[in-house]
């Protein structure tokens, strides 16, 4: 099959949802002449003109009230925040405004929102441009969140969120942005709220997301062939609302279970799964304590080597699966 | 100020129309004293922040707009809704909780919507509705609808980032929204000449390169006059700003001692009550005879009375939907 990158299955998505259905459009930041600050959306200025794709003023707060405030008109926008930590600027349209909608106005409003934007460290941005501040949004009901893993995820998964009728924070990967997999030309959906296995395996489960998955994989795989160990991958793909069962049921077949995660360990949503888990069944299945593997508790540092070291490194995640393995 | 209402009257203002209009700021104000009284025997819970005095302002701009014209509303917002044409039975079974409420009960006064009659809600965070205004006039631009979106908010809010980022978004894009600013001279405590160190707000206009004038919120033909205009400015030029002047009566919400300002300012505001002002015009004009005045008190009064015993018939909402209406299918 075809290979793209994850930055390109987005731009598809995108670009077939707004032929097929005049009521999307989209906005932001350096998003029309631009293409985007990763190159996300070149050439949609092009192909749909300035009322569709619209370029805007740095203005987070008015933008992602905006695009609630279309969508509960009629349209379905999708706005993008050039950097995830930007949010904090449009917080209040986003977690009072947009995601409160329908329940305080008693289920006779619906938010089809789509709010794009790139998360996480690793391009050197340091501590505004680098965060992942996931578990802020999977804490407020009302919000979806999605944090696809895969070119293939993120083109179908794009689809269903830009089709659903809620707010939808749609976080990407900066680090996947370049990352090439298999995607298929035409338009297709990955379901919202349905986590997937990513790699079977007997021996211990991480649940993991985003970039940490390919990482993940690569150390699987790694340690398959050297000892054999068989590592099962279970990614959520959407943290909110998260269908837990699938990571249940695979602590339950492993009874080891690692949560890894780039976002700071402390408060991090990796904590949410170890209490879903030991909340579970699976909890009389458990060989060893849940462990969890997040970022430092610390800013993303700039110099490289600090920035390597303050979220999971492949170094810590062997040692750690090692130490569960023991 | 003055205190005479503006005499010009445009014809679509018929006796009908202004008996309407008449009806509704009474309705309004009966619906808050109703709800003033509920509060203070602690007949309901939670607060509510009443709009007494502010009627012309907000029933004058709505006079304007019809069924697919939008509003953003504030937490002051029971007037907005009025204007706008809300079933006030279902109102005030919001205001108790109550499971016919616009909200079924999960809003109260602060969260009304009826997005069937383009009222897009009332909102509890100052400033708040302004971005989702803007928001609302891209859907109308996208889907080329000829109708515009008012955008209340007030004096406190005008200092809020969101009121920046918003009317400078509308002016560029040319969306056809009316930024009004009901200043009731207050933004809870802080006096509108102690938050800025201009007099006339809508001075801030020209920052944006749009339009920007300055009415006596208390004088509902001058309101309906600017909003008519703003109106037909605003589907072909873009957006305005309005700064209506006017007063809130009461104190910002229920706890509130009025420490800040003094009995003889909020008495000389009560003689310009807009109410009675649009009373005395309809009656000089010979619009409307005191006789016919006088039923459309006792109608306004009605209405109210209806609406309380409307609303504690309704049942309370049953704890089984308390999960219901977080997520849309």
């Amino acid at each position: 099959m075809r290979e793209i990158t994850y930055a390109e299955a987005i731009r598809e998505a995108m670009t077939l949802e707004m032929r097929r259905d005049p009521d999307v459009f989209f906005f932001g930041e350096d998003i029309g002449l631009y293409g985007g600050a990763f190159g996300v959306s070149v050439g949609m200025f092009e192909e749909f003109g300035e009322e569709r794709v619209r370029d805007t003023p740095i203005s987070e707060a008015v933008l992602v009230g905006a695009a609630a405030g279309a969508a509960v008109t009629g349209t379905r926008p999708i706005v993008e925040i050039q950097f995830s930590d930007f949010i904090t600027i449009g917080m209040d349209q986003l977690v009072n405004q947009a995601a409160k909608m329908r329940y305080m106005f008693g289920g006779r409003a619906q938010v089809p929102m789509v709010l794009r934007t790139p998360a996480g460290s690793g391009t050197g941005a340091a501590a505004q441009h680098s965060q992942s501040l996931e578990a802020w949004y999977a804490h407020v009901p009302g919000l979806k969140l999605v944090i696809p893993s895969t070119p293939y995820d993120a083109k179908g998964l794009l689809i269903s969120a830009i089709r659903d009728n809620n707010p939808v924070v749609f976080m990407e990967q900066k680090l996947l942005y370049r990352r090439k997999g298999e995607v298929p030309e035409e338009s297709y959906t990955v379901p919202l709220s349905k986590s997937d296995v990513k790699r079977e395996g007997r021996d211990l489960t991480i649940v993991t997301y985003g970039r940490m998955v390919p990482t993940c994989i690569e150390i699987a795989d790694e340690m398959s062939a050297k000892d054999g160990v068989e590592i099962e991958i279970v990614d959520p793909r959407t943290l909110r609302p998260l269908d837990a069962e699938p990571i249940i049921a695979s602590a339950k077949k492993t009874g080891r279970v690692l949560i890894v995660h780039e976002a700071v360990q402390f408060g991090g949503y990796g904590g949410e799964i170890a209490a879903i888990i030991a909340d579970s069944e699976a909890f009389y299945y458990l060989d060893a304590p849940i462990r969890r593997l997040g970022g430092l508790d610390i800013p993303i540092p700039y110099n490289p080597e600090l920035e390597r070291n303050a979220v999971p490194t492949p170094e810590r995640i062997r040692e750690t699966i090692q130490g569960l393995l023991a | 100020m003055a205190t005479k209402q503006q005499t010009k009257r445009p014809p679509e203002l018929t006796k009908e129309k202004l008996s309407d209009i008449y009806l509704k700021m009474l309705q309004t104000r009966n619906f808050e004293e109703k709800v003033a009284y509920f509060f203070s025997r602690g007949m309901v819970h939670g607060t509510t922040h009443l709009c007494a005095g502010q009627e012309a302002s907000a029933i004058g701009a709505c006079a304007n707009l019809d069924e697919s014209d939008l509003i953003t509303s504030t937490h002051r917002g029971h007037g907005h809704c009025i204007g706008k044409g809300i079933n006030i039975n279902r109102m005030m079974s919001e205001l108790l909780g109550k499971a016919d409420g616009y909200c079924k009960g999960k809003g109260g006064s602060m969260h009304i919507a009826d997005l069937t009659r383009g009222n897009l809600g009332a909102n509890g965070i100052v400033g708040g509705g302004l971005p989702i205004a803007v928001g609302a006039a891209m859907t109308l631009k996208l889907k080329k609808k000829d109708n515009i979106v008012v955008c209340f908010f007030g004096d406190g809010a005008i200092n809020e980032g969101s009121f920046h980022e918003s009317v400078n978004l509308a002016s560029i894009w040319k969306l056809p929204v009316i930024f009004i600013c009901e200043n009731n001279q207050y933004a809870m405590s802080m006096s509108a000449k102690r938050s800025m160190n201009i007099d006339d707000l809508s001075v801030r206009a020209s920052s944006y390169g749009i339009p920007g004038k300055t009415i006596d919120g208390n004088d509902f033909l001058e309101v309906y006059h600017a909003v008519k205009e703003a109106k037909a400015y605003a589907k072909t030029n873009g957006p305005m700003l309005l700064i209506s002047n006017t007063y809130r009566f009461k104190g910002h919400s229920k706890s509130d001692a009025n420490k800040y300002r003094t009995k003889e300012e909020i008495e000389e505001w009560k003689a310009l009550d807009p109410i009675p002002r649009l009373r005395a015009w309809l009656e000089e004009e010979k619009i409307l005879t005191a006789t016919e005045l006088d039923g459309i008190e006792k109608q306004a009064h009605e209405d109210i009375e209806a609406a309380v015993e409307y609303a504690s018939n309704s049942p309370d909402p049953s704890v089984d939907t308390i999960l219901e209406d977080v997520y849309a299918d």
